[in-house]
């Protein structure tokens, strides 16, 4: 795969002797030493599986982290999971690769659109994004700062049945319920039992809702003008694939001579990390190759801060009613206000300045009365 | 229909942690952070400390190749001493193998030259202070910067003069009221008054004089994270404090040109780790610390801060039912 040349991890160059060298002050190795210190410390990711059971979830995840996640799970039949509500499980591994260490937690949810009435069954999954940012907020507005813990939801593949002619009002509502907290990848799954064109149908339709019923799903930044023309082609090429269609597999198989991942069916074999045959490979790039690192910078710098700036206006207008409230945040002088909270303010002052009255005008009622 | 198959790598086994074939690819992370922050750029701000003639400002330019200290900005070349300690703050773009920097140099005119020089510090902890309440403005805004613009020292250089005899007791007294708020990097200004063992004596003492003080400079023994660190720190922190000498002026020795002091008996080169220290400083601040300096001030300097600021806020600090936090003063 040509993507992996551009992946090759730089070695810092040791310092030479040489009279150029000389000419340098040396602070190009910023970038390495930077590396250093996150590579000791090592990297987390945080990602979410949602949809409904047996959309392949779990083996996907398998397939991409080469885990064993799931070996001593049981399957619930139907009659178990009448009641099941939706749960929210985390499974949390350790993986290593060329010293690079990667704290890997996965966030299942199932029992997500199995019950017959769904209504509202995204709600615990979207209280647990909320949870996770309250978390991170107290932590961060503590006096201990050393170790915080990071557990909010860099990202949600929410997978898509290949079965229908579309997308269906629960997934149009989960998508819609969470695209404001969470980036939102949706896939295709399952996407074996489909011929080619009718991917390519089910994409351009689902392309087509997701834009007419407003679903933000996470956007691929930009390529920088200064990227080699390689890499401009490929992001182009991803950018046309979305929704990517996927499949997974815990099982290996001989194809071609060579053993490989897949499923072996009597009519020929599928290659999960064959380009031809689905967006695995194109999605594992994305997630992991390319794009981790954004997916983390978006959740941290658009969907943590939207959470963090509306509790903090839910909070200031609170305390415009409740004097008491003991605050999660230090309230320091703002130097720079907005109107919002100037505003609240000077309402408050206010309402006391005429209580204040009020009351004066009652203790000189009464100062009145004692004197007659 | 028949599909065309691509060619596709073997598949080896991947590190650690799986049995299962294939390469993951998580090490990729390392190239999606270096250039996520080549765009974003690096900054740095060095403040630098000693009283007037010690040639701070030629340092600060040898160090940086370029002229980045005050007097080259044109400030006029009149060395008034001022009546009072002055902040001074400039700022530079500068450029290297595609890795930008915006290099402040802050500096402080007026320490060290007065008749009375008691609590000629105050406007310097002063600016420190502000720079960190800055920084904690901005990060409690509800509407913050994505990069909260960085003003905050990251490294302050303290010029001793080169007496031989031992520090001078200002030294001593700057030194202790600041090395918990900001990193310290003492060095010996104007070394090439000193031969080299007058050079290693006089080192032994200040080091000697630090220690009985309590004064830790950067890199302080308690933040060594590791054995490694700790190795590494060790080491250079039996060689501080750097003895330096700067120049802007270049001079032909053995066929080559060297930045260097010529005098009668020979030329002193700056670079030449056998004539001075000012290589190895320029190793350690630039090469190798930089990060750590800014880091050091975030995760700990900067933290400091903030926490006796909350504390001192009336007490209004976190309070749920799950929250296990305790003020670390």
């Amino acid at each position: 795969m040509t993507t992996n040349i551009r992946y090759k991890s730089r070695i810092p160059i040791k310092s030479d002797e040489t009279t150029e060298e000389k000419q340098y002050v040396g602070f190009a190795t910023l970038p390495n030493q930077v590396h250093r210190k996150s590579v000791k410390k090592g990297f987390d990711f945080t990602l979410m599986v949602a949809g409904e059971s047996g959309m392949g979830k779990s083996t996907l995840v398998n397939s991409l982290f080469l885990t064993d996640l799931y070996k001593d799970r049981k399957l619930l039949n139907a009659e178990e999971r009448i009641n099941q509500t939706v749960e929210i499980i985390k499974h949390t591994v350790d993986i290593e690769e060329k010293g690079v260490k990667l704290k890997l937690t996965i966030v299942d949810t199932p029992g997500f659109g199995d019950a017959v009435n769904n209504n509202e069954c995204w709600k615990p999954i979207t209280d647990y994004i909320d949870q996770q940012f309250e978390q991170y907020f107290r932590d961060e507005s503590g006096l201990n700062r050393k170790n915080i813990q990071d557990n909010r939801v860099h990202c949600c593949l929410y997978f898509i049945p290949p079965f229908g002619h579309g997308l269906r009002p629960v997934d149009v509502e989960f998508m819609k319920a969470l695209h404001e907290k969470v980036n939102v990848v949706p896939l295709i799954a399952k996407a074996d039992c489909l011929t080619p064109n009718e991917i390519k149908k089910l994409k351009d339709r689902v392309r087509e809702e997701i834009e007419r019923f407003g679903i933000k799903v996470y956007q691929f930044p930009e390529c920088d003008s200064d990227e080699d023309e390689e890499f401009k082609q490929l992001d182009k090429e991803l950018k046309e694939c979305c929704p990517l269609a996927v499949i997974g597999s815990n099982t290996v198989v001989e194809a071609r001579g060579q053993r490989v991942r897949g499923r072996l069916y009597p009519w020929g074999i599928v290659e999960v990390e064959n380009q031809s045959h689905c967006d695995f490979v194109k999605l594992r790039n994305m997630l992991i190759r390319s794009h981790m690192h954004d997916l983390k910078d978006v959740t941290c710098d658009v969907h943590y801060e939207n959470y963090r700036a509306q509790c903090i206006q839910d909070m200031t207008s609170k305390l415009t009613h409740d004097n008491r409230m003991e605050s999660p945040i230090p309230i320091l002088p703002l130097s720079t206000p907005d109107v919002e909270t100037d505003r609240l303010i000077k309402m408050k002052d206010e309402e006391l300045a005429r209580m204040q009255e009020m009351l004066n005008k009652m203790q000189q009622q009464i100062h009145d009365g004692k004197d007659q | 229909c028949v599909f065309v198959v691509p060619e596709f790598p073997g598949l080896g086994h991947s590190g650690g942690g799986s049995t299962l074939l294939g390469y993951i690819g998580i090490d990729t992370i390392i190239e999606q952070m270096r250039k996520k922050t080549m765009k974003a750029g690096f900054d740095f701000n060095i403040m630098i400390v000693g009283h007037s003639g010690l040639g701070k400002s030629t340092l600060v330019n040898t160090l940086f190749k370029s002229q980045v200290s005050r007097w080259s900005s044109g400030w006029g070349s009149e060395h008034k001493i001022p009546k009072t300690v002055e902040i001074k703050a400039v700022s530079h773009v500068i450029e290297e193998g595609g890795v930008k920097m915006k290099l402040t140099v802050i500096d402080t005119p007026g320490f060290g030259d007065q008749i009375n020089n008691e609590n000629c510090w105050d406007p310097i902890s002063k600016y420190i202070n502000e720079q960190y309440e800055k920084f904690l403005k901005e990060e409690v805004n509800i509407a913050r910067k994505k990069r909260i613009p960085d003003t905050r020292v990251h490294c302050c250089l303290y010029f001793i003069s080169p007496t031989g005899h031992s520090l001078r007791q200002l030294d001593i007294e700057f030194m202790k009221h600041l090395s918990r708020v900001v990193n310290i990097i003492p060095v010996i200004a104007k070394s090439d008054t000193m031969t080299l063992d007058e050079k290693n004596e006089f080192k032994h003492r200040v080091r000697k004089e630090l220690e009985t003080h309590g004064i830790e400079y950067y890199p302080q023994n308690e933040f060594d994270d590791d054995m490694e660190d700790k190795n590494e720190n060790d080491k250079i922190r039996e060689t501080m404090p750097f003895a330096v000498v700067g120049s802007d002026k270049e001079f032909q020795v053995n066929g080559k040109r060297v930045l260097g002091r010529k005098t009668a008996w020979g030329v002193v080169e700056v670079e030449n780790p056998n004539h001075c220290e000012f290589a190895l400083l320029r190793d350690f601040l630039i090469r190798s610390h930089l990060q750590d300096l800014k880091e050091v001030t975030h995760n700990i300097h900067y933290e400091t801060y903030r926490a006796r600021r909350l504390n001192d806020n009336g007490g209004l600090h976190p309070i749920s039912a799950n929250n296990t936090q305790e003020s670390n003063l």
